[in-house]
């Protein structure tokens, strides 16, 4: 019946119960979004990151990525690709030439990275193909084909079929050029990495550059499934003893640090959130008590002992947090799931966004974890904003309080 | 059978820096069954008195024991059970709790004591059926008038099963209607049950009805009157 009693209790004044209910709802409320909406752009981020950038795995010569000097090649590149592609969990496999250039159009010039593929490895490997918005990538058989970024198409004024012109360092050391034909044009939703990378066939810049077609800089690997990541990486390294292994964690540590910062951010928000609300219950549960001190001395005078008052006030505080933190939380929870369909269009600071690498209509993520993490905080809020109440209430002495004016 | 015996008991307050004896040297003893009424005026201690016979509060000095069991000196936490088990209380107002019916008020009580669901209910029955209000088993406090209020706190008290029954100033906010008939009430139970009831009351009404009444001013007993039937007297 205490139970009851403590549920009845918090209805005994609506406006005052729902007030607060209100306040703790909202909190929780805007809680659970910004942790789902940080958590859609985070994934979105992370996805980019390694469908379209990095990929899971990247793998190359020792001293290429302190130094990323052309000379610092794999040879057997073939090899080390067939060899990776035979492990259980891995979806795809490609070889890759990175180069650095100018490239220069009729009117201007830019640096770029140039990263020489095999289209059809390439598109198991990353989803560049699906940002192509004009033209086509690398297919057909026409000579030196590119494929730049909307950024970089810009930048260069140039645009589809346009001339563009690479110049950069051969092997032997010696300067040369190559004109190249502008063949697509791709858009991502990172605006840096679209003005910088240009994409070329592997037979193309290998030819020119000098390097024999058995050699590359990098192999970058995907995986079946995200969370083998740490056991393939360990099987890749140990495969390939004398080159550098690394996840898209340790190559791209800006992104892989947002990840792991945000649950920790999320946590704080809240937890500010939170205390902010106890002080509020707090307010609520010594009014409720005041108002009720001859009940509450009547109640002690025939026999309820000060464990079960303690209770009684304990179980109306947490009730009251939870009622307002489950509104709270399915409000969330619902809101997120709407807008996990339809996205937030955050178009209106894509230039920003889009520098930094995120999407601009951020899809929320829903999660039953994160939702019952948060109902654990808001039980313990309540459980903490009870302790002082229920603690005032039993130091009342029953012959006082029962004839004390309140 | 004494149910009460009390012993040269002393409460003192210090009220500005001077100790007020509310209680100065009272003995007293109370027999089972007997209906007994504490007069006096305002201030004179009857509402001190009541509370140490109850246990609501400590004495100073003296003894208070209570079938045989000293509580002048029993700790906080056995006092509160020795209250749920051996005393009913029925104070002047805020004797109910708001959010529970009559049925769950008198039920209430059972539970703390662990007894189980179906003889609450029957027990709870029964006690509504003897205050007269079985028609309003299931109203909340809000919605009985003064008088049927304390007749439910009249039957909570009961139900623990006590000793007896304190009751201050039962009457004080009713009509003379309700009072006559909570009286009644108290009275058959007295009767019948041989439940011995002390009330501390200004109210000429419940002095008529009692056996003995005794008076109290500035806490020492200055009269200790054992009446026929009251009423009859007059």
């Amino acid at each position: 019946m205490i139970w009851s009693v403590a549920w009845r209790n918090i209805w005994r004044n609506k406006l005052r119960s729902a007030v607060i209910m209100m306040a703790i709802a909202i909190g929780i409320f805007a809680s659970v979004f910004t942790w789902a909406f940080y958590r859609g752009m985070v994934d979105q981020r992370i996805q980019t990151a390694i469908l379209t950038e990095a990929s899971h795995i990247q793998v190359h010569h020792p001293d290429y990525l302190v130094n990323p000097d052309q000379k610092s090649r794999i040879s057997g590149i073939n090899h080390l690709v067939s060899g990776i592609d035979t492990l259980k969990g891995v979806k795809a496999v490609t070889k890759r030439i990175l180069v650095n250039a100018m490239a220069t159009s009729a009117e201007t010039g830019s640096g770029v990275r140039i990263i020489g593929i095999d289209p059809d490895r390439e598109k198991q490997v990353t989803n560049i193909y699906t940002k192509i918005k004009e033209g086509t990538y690398l297919e057909g058989g026409k000579r030196n084909p590119i494929v730049i970024g909307s950024e970089l198409t810009e930048k260069l004024s140039v645009g589809l079929r346009t001339k563009v012109v690479l110049t950069l360092q051969a092997m032997d050391g010696t300067l040369t050029s190559g004109l190249f034909r502008v063949e697509g044009i791709y858009h991502t939703s990172n605006s840096a990495y679209d003005e910088m990378n240009v994409f070329v066939k592997y037979g193309d810049i290998a030819g020119l550059i000098g390097l024999d077609s058995l050699s590359g800089h990098e192999v970058a690997v995907l995986l079946a499934d995200h969370g083998e990541l740490g056991d393939i990486t360990g099987k890749v390294r140990k495969q390939n003893p004398g080159l550098d292994t690394k996840t898209w964690k340790e190559i791209m540590p800006e992104v892989s640090m947002v990840e792991e910062t945000m649950d920790i951010s999320m946590y704080i928000f809240i937890g500010v959130v939170l205390v902010a609300l106890i002080f509020g219950i707090i307010n609520t549960m010594l009014m409720a008590i005041l108002e009720r001190v001859k009940e509450l001395g009547m109640l002690m005078a025939v026999g309820m002992n000060k464990m079960r008052v303690f209770l009684m006030i304990l179980l109306e505080t947490v009730l009251l947090s939870f009622t307002g933190g489950i509104i709270g939380m399915l409000a969330g929870y619902f809101v997120t799931v709407l807008f996990y369909h339809k996205g937030i269009n955050l178009s209106m600071f894509a230039e920003a966004y889009g520098k930094l690498g995120y999407e601009t209509r951020v899809h929320p993520v829903p999660d039953l974890d994160i939702d019952l993490k948060v109902a654990l905080m808001v039980l313990i809020t309540g459980i903490l904003a009870a302790l002082y109440p229920a603690w005032k209430a039993i130091q009342l002495k029953p012959a006082e309080a029962l004839h004390m004016d309140v | 059978m004494k149910v009460i015996e009390i012993k040269n008991l002393i409460k003192e307050y210090d009220d500005a820096e001077v100790k007020v004896k509310a209680i100065n040297g009272v003995d007293l003893a109370i027999e089972e069954g007997e209906f007994t009424v504490i007069v006096g005026p305002s201030g004179s201690g009857k509402t001190t008195l009541l509370n140490l016979m109850g246990g609501l509060d400590k004495p100073t000095g003296g003894e208070i024991n209570i079938n045989h069991t000293s509580i002048h000196d029993m700790s906080d936490s056995k006092l509160i059970n020795f209250r749920l088990n051996n005393i009913g209380f029925v104070f002047q107002a805020y004797n109910l709790i708001p959010v529970l019916t009559a049925r769950e008020n008198i039920e209430f009580i059972m539970e703390l004591q662990g007894r189980p669901r179906a003889e609450r209910r029957k027990r709870s029955v029964e006690l509504l059926e003897a205050v007269g209000l079985i028609e309003r088993i299931n109203s909340r406090p809000a919605k009985l008038s003064g008088g049927q209020q304390q007749r439910v706190a009249v039957a909570r008290a009961l139900a623990s099963k006590p000793r007896f029954i304190l009751a201050d100033e039962p009457t004080a906010n009713l009509d003379s209607a309700s009072t006559q008939n909570l009286l009644d009430i108290m009275e058959a139970l007295n009767h019948e049950e041989k439940m011995t009831f002390i009330f501390s009351t200004h109210d000429a009404r419940v002095v008529r009805k009692a056996h003995r009444v005794i008076t109290l001013e500035d806490g020492k007993i200055m009269s200790d009157v054992m009446q026929e039937h009251g009423e009859k007297q007059q």
